[in-house]
């Protein structure tokens, strides 16, 4: 039938325009992948030159039987155990298209390498020897065809000279492995009577077989499709990392489904920021126009600044991810300990990289075993279904809806572990609204900019007690009012009476005032305004997180006025108490405060008057770009 | 020891001997898929791009591994677009000291014009290198040695490499985050699961990663993206007198082939038939069985 042909049909110069499908062969180890990849290749005269004549040397050499399958194994250490131990991957052209055909291992010892495989498959062929018939690995493997996501599957049935070419051994073959993929949810698309050995049912029908109406493995592997980028669904792009080499700051990342443009409307998930694409960078040309699809690698610039991070994912308004903190996941397991209820583990989804903790499992079992037996403990090579609580928010999509943003793989002491599909998420706890679509002010930060002369910005004044934080935020709120500024001051205890009202001044209710004062400043910020914070911000860790909060609109100014000074001022009387005894937890006496090493400024008060201090912090602030001198139309430049 | 002859390289396939049945199948019926936004190469660069950017994510000390050679100038273009037009690590070039002068002339010119933060290191002498390899294999470890030497000095915990899986059959096995041990070994029994472009990048102190953005590249690929974006490359490449280098190494360890291209069209032309393998000019892949293997195996690329 000579069905694949040698490259002298292609009409144009290879590797430039023609499709590409990787198919991958499983099943049990000695069912005959490696002979059946070498036999393919052979008969389809991909061979190098040379290649079957040296390893036909080597086999006389060795004293052993020419085999298809040395054709594959070309490591040694594989020669000498007659089994592939990895992945292979060997390429040959069609009439139409390039076929890149990965030999997966079989023995369940290397079931790591056989999911490396075949998780880079567009479809695969599952080889099932007649005499054995269908084994625990056969099913496993057809198990893990289900959980890697690929459905193109077609059944293979090899050794028919083994079994006399019976039609009646090969039906009870078919109806078995048929039953149990349909069962996964995975129909194949053929089932083929062969012998890889001799040729039979590969490429050619031969009378030994004629009783089989079907395709043979040449045209079942041609019937496979390339998988095709996501682009129908919705646009998801996890941010892999942001970039500020120059003056741009280039969110950069893979658009796994959908597609974008500049102008569009995007929220920020999980934390549900919005912001509108400005440009679309590339190298050497740039920006570009017009849409850009899933599988492209690109780099945005955002119309504002606000904190985005790698593991965000950027979606389009009213079809974003779901924000949560749960997750249920069925999962396949390759690690030797097994994975149990309470476990602390790394979860990777997308770019994003968050610790958990496993709070329930169900449904373990054996996928290579008829009967299932349920256990409480994911063992190594079994699958189950498993539910996650995770250490922070992120955005996840169930699988079913889409398949990149709904798979996630697990690591154990930095290495993967295991993998699976996201089967549900739930906001949990938290209770955040699965469909938040936060709205956007009708002004844009040019516009107020252009009226305040000022940038919106996070003034954060940090120091001791009584170092004189509050006496300085007054005075810059109002020498910024005075020139026509929005400055709105943030005390820390002010809000502590009112927002902040829960908390007390543990460490973790002090980090959750930090967080809060960080996040309502940065609103504020956002909007165009100057948000004046003072607070005592003893944590290096909390004030860190609120610059992370702020990002770009963040000034820190360091009120570094000396502890005996503070002490000696004492305005509200706290260090008079705490010498007494009768305030705990009050920071100033001690050595609980951190002082920051990066602040944009540092001012002692002790040795300046306030109105050299604020002359001080508005220099800083025109320097670096918060303060405007002279009155432009930033807007003009949108 | 057996070189191949490189007067064997005949454009002869096997397919034209087969008797060509009366049947030639249409393999693609008629509008079966709408045509893809994204050509094959789109699909290579954008792959290329994203794994480039991981491994700046996630490594702390990355230096890009320049032999000069068709694959790695392809990696420096691709780490160029993946971080807009400038290269953030350096380019490390283990100079064996024995490559050709249009190689060392290549390098002078581009490391400037690229504005690379070019790193040169000199290898180890022959004396330093494991005396029961193969003489050619010998020759080529002396890079694994200057290799070590310059891993030690930076401190790189991440090298990216031009390897490509369809180059030689063990690289075939790669991973495109394959961790090496202390030594700068590679345990091929060993090697973590990767899928879904999720890559394993924990380093243990003082053991290094080895990163592949074009493992999944072939040598046409490679020759139909340096045309189509323009990429300078090396004149040794074309054909001078009816041979050119298909692969370029050490002089004294690597040969030309019988070829008549002399533009990139017509080396896309000659590979469309070719049955010779692309190290084939590459002493050291054919002195026995497993050299090579030894040689990745201790931390050769």
């Amino acid at each position: 039938m000579n069905m694949i042909l040698p490259a002298s049909v292609s009409a144009t110069p290879n590797g430039t325009t023609r499709p590409q499908v990787r198919i991958v062969i499983v099943g049990h180890v000695d069912h005959g992948k490696s002979t059946l990849v070498g036999r393919l290749l052979h008969e389809t005269g991909s061979l190098p030159e040379g290649k079957l004549e040296m390893l036909q040397a080597v086999s006389a050499r060795r004293g052993m039987p020419f085999e298809w399958s040395f054709l594959l194994d070309a490591l040694q250490t594989e020669r000498d155990q007659g089994i592939t131990i990895d992945t292979t991957q060997i390429r040959f052209r069609t009439r139409s298209r390039d076929v890149v055909l990965i030999d997966a291992p079989g023995h369940a010892e290397f079931l790591r390498n056989m999911i490396t495989g075949a998780s880079q498959a567009d479809g695969a062929v599952l080889i099932i020897d007649a005499l054995e018939g269908v084994r625990d690995q056969t099913r496993r493997h057809g198990y893990l065809l289900h959980l890697l996501g690929i459905k193109q599957v077609a059944i293979v049935v090899n050794k028919m000279d083994r079994v006399d070419f019976s039609a009646d051994r090969f039906k009870e073959i078919s109806d078995e492995i048929s039953a149990h993929l349909i069962g996964l949810g995975v129909t194949p698309s053929a089932v083929i009577p062969i012998s890889a050995r001799d040729g039979d049912g590969v490429a050619e029908q031969t009378p030994r077989i004629g009783w089989y109406q079907g395709p043979t493995v040449v045209k079942a592997l041609d019937a496979l499709e390339p998988a095709r980028p996501l682009e129908q669904l919705a646009l998801r792009l996890p941010v892999q990392a942001i970039y500020k080499f120059d003056d741009r700051r280039i969110v950069a990342g893979r658009i796994e489904s959908g597609h974008l443009s500049a102008g569009d409307e995007i929220v920020i998930m999980p934390a549900g920021k919005i912001a509108k694409i400005k440009t679309v960078e590339s190298w050497p040309v740039t920006p570009l126009n017009g849409s850009h699809g899933a599988g492209r690698s690109v780099g945005i610039t955002l119309d504002r600044e606000l904190f985005i991070e790698r593991g965000d994912v950027i979606a389009h308004a009213g079809a974003t991810p779901r924000d949560t903190r749960r997750i249920r996941a069925r999962i396949f397991w390759l690690h030797d300990k097994p994975l149990s209820k309470g476990d602390q583990i790394l979860i990777r989804l997308g770019t994003r990289e968050t610790r958990a903790s496993v709070v329930a499992i169900e449904k373990a079992v054996d996928p290579g075993e008829l009967s299932n037996e349920e256990t409480t403990a994911i063992a190594r090579n079994h699958v189950g279904e498993i539910d996650i609580s995770l250490a922070q928010p992120i955005a996840a999509d169930p699988y079913q809806e889409n398949s990149r943003t709904g798979r996630l793989v697990i690591e154990v002491n930095g290495r993967i572990a295991g993998g699976g599909l996201v089967l549900s998420v739930d906001a949990g706890q938290r209770a955040v609204p699965i469909d938040i679509v936060p709205v956007e002010s009708a002004l844009r930060p040019e516009e107020r900019s252009a009226r305040y002369r000022h940038n919106g910005a996070v003034i954060w004044l940090t120091g001791l007690p009584g170092s004189g934080k509050s006496t300085l935020a007054r005075a810059l709120e109002r020498r910024l009012f005075s020139r026509g500024g929005s400055p709105i001051l943030l005390d820390g205890d002010t809000l502590r009476a009112g927002l902040n009202g829960d908390l007390g001044f543990s460490a973790q209710d002090r980090t959750e005032n930090i967080r809060r004062l960080a996040e309502v400043a940065t609103h504020l910020a956002r909007n165009g305004h100057i948000a004046v914070v003072a607070a005592v911000s003893p944590s290096a860790d909390d004030r860190a997180a609120a610059r992370r909060i702020a990002d770009a609109s963040f000034r820190e100014i360091y009120v570094a006025t000396p502890a005996e000074v503070c002490e000696s001022r004492d305005p509200k009387g706290h260090y008079a108490k705490a010498r007494a005894g009768t305030l705990q937890a009050f920071t100033g006496i001690g050595s609980d405060y951190q002082p920051p090493v990066q602040a944009e400024l540092r001012i002692d008060t002790s040795a300046r008057s306030v109105s050299d201090a604020t002359d001080d912090i508005e220099r800083m602030l025109a320097e670096t770009g918060i303060l405007f001198d002279e009155l432009v139309d930033l807007a003009a430049n949108i | 020891m057996h070189l191949l002859n490189p007067d064997s390289a005949k454009d002869r396939l096997r397919g034209a001997d087969r008797k060509s049945g009366a049947t030639v199948e249409q393999i693609f019926a008629d509008g079966r898929l709408p045509p893809p936004s994204m050509d094959h190469l789109d699909e290579l660069e954008a792959q290329s791009i994203y794994i480039l950017r991981e491994a700046f994510a996630r490594l702390k000390k990355l230096a890009l591994l320049w032999s000069l050679g068709k694959d790695s100038n392809v990696m420096i273009w691709l780490a160029r677009k993946a971080f807009f037009g400038r290269v953030p690590f350096p380019a490390l070039h283990v100079d064996t000291g024995k490559k050709f002068p249009e190689m060392y002339a290549f390098r002078d010119r581009f490391g400037k014009e690229w504005d690379l933060d070019l790193k040169v290191e000199p290898c180890p002498s022959i004396d330093a290198v494991d005396p029961t390899l193969p003489p050619a294999a010998r020759s080529a470890a002396r890079k694994t040695e200057g290799l070590k030497w310059a891993l030690t000095k930076y401190g790189f915990d991440g090298l990216i490499a031009g390897i490509r899986r369809d180059e030689e059959a063990t690289r075939a096995k790669e991973r495109v985050f394959s961790p090496r041990g202390l030594e700068g070994g590679w345990d091929v029994r060993d090697q973590p699961p990767e899928f879904w472009d999720q890559f394993n990048a924990s380093v243990p102190q003082g053991a290094h990663l080895r990163v592949h953005p074009i493992l999944h590249w072939t040598e046409a690929d490679i020759w139909a993206y340096t045309k189509r974006e323009n990429i300078p490359i090396i004149p040794l490449y074309l054909s001078k007198d009816g041979k050119r280098y298909r692969s370029l190494g050490d002089q004294d360890i690597t040969n030309p082939v019988a070829s008549t291209a002399s533009s990139i069209d017509e080396i896309l032309a000659e590979l469309d038939g070719t049955k010779v393998p692309e190290r084939a000019g590459r002493a050291l892949d054919h002195e026995t069985e497993d050299a090579f293997e030894r040689l990745r195996v201790a931390g050769y690329l």
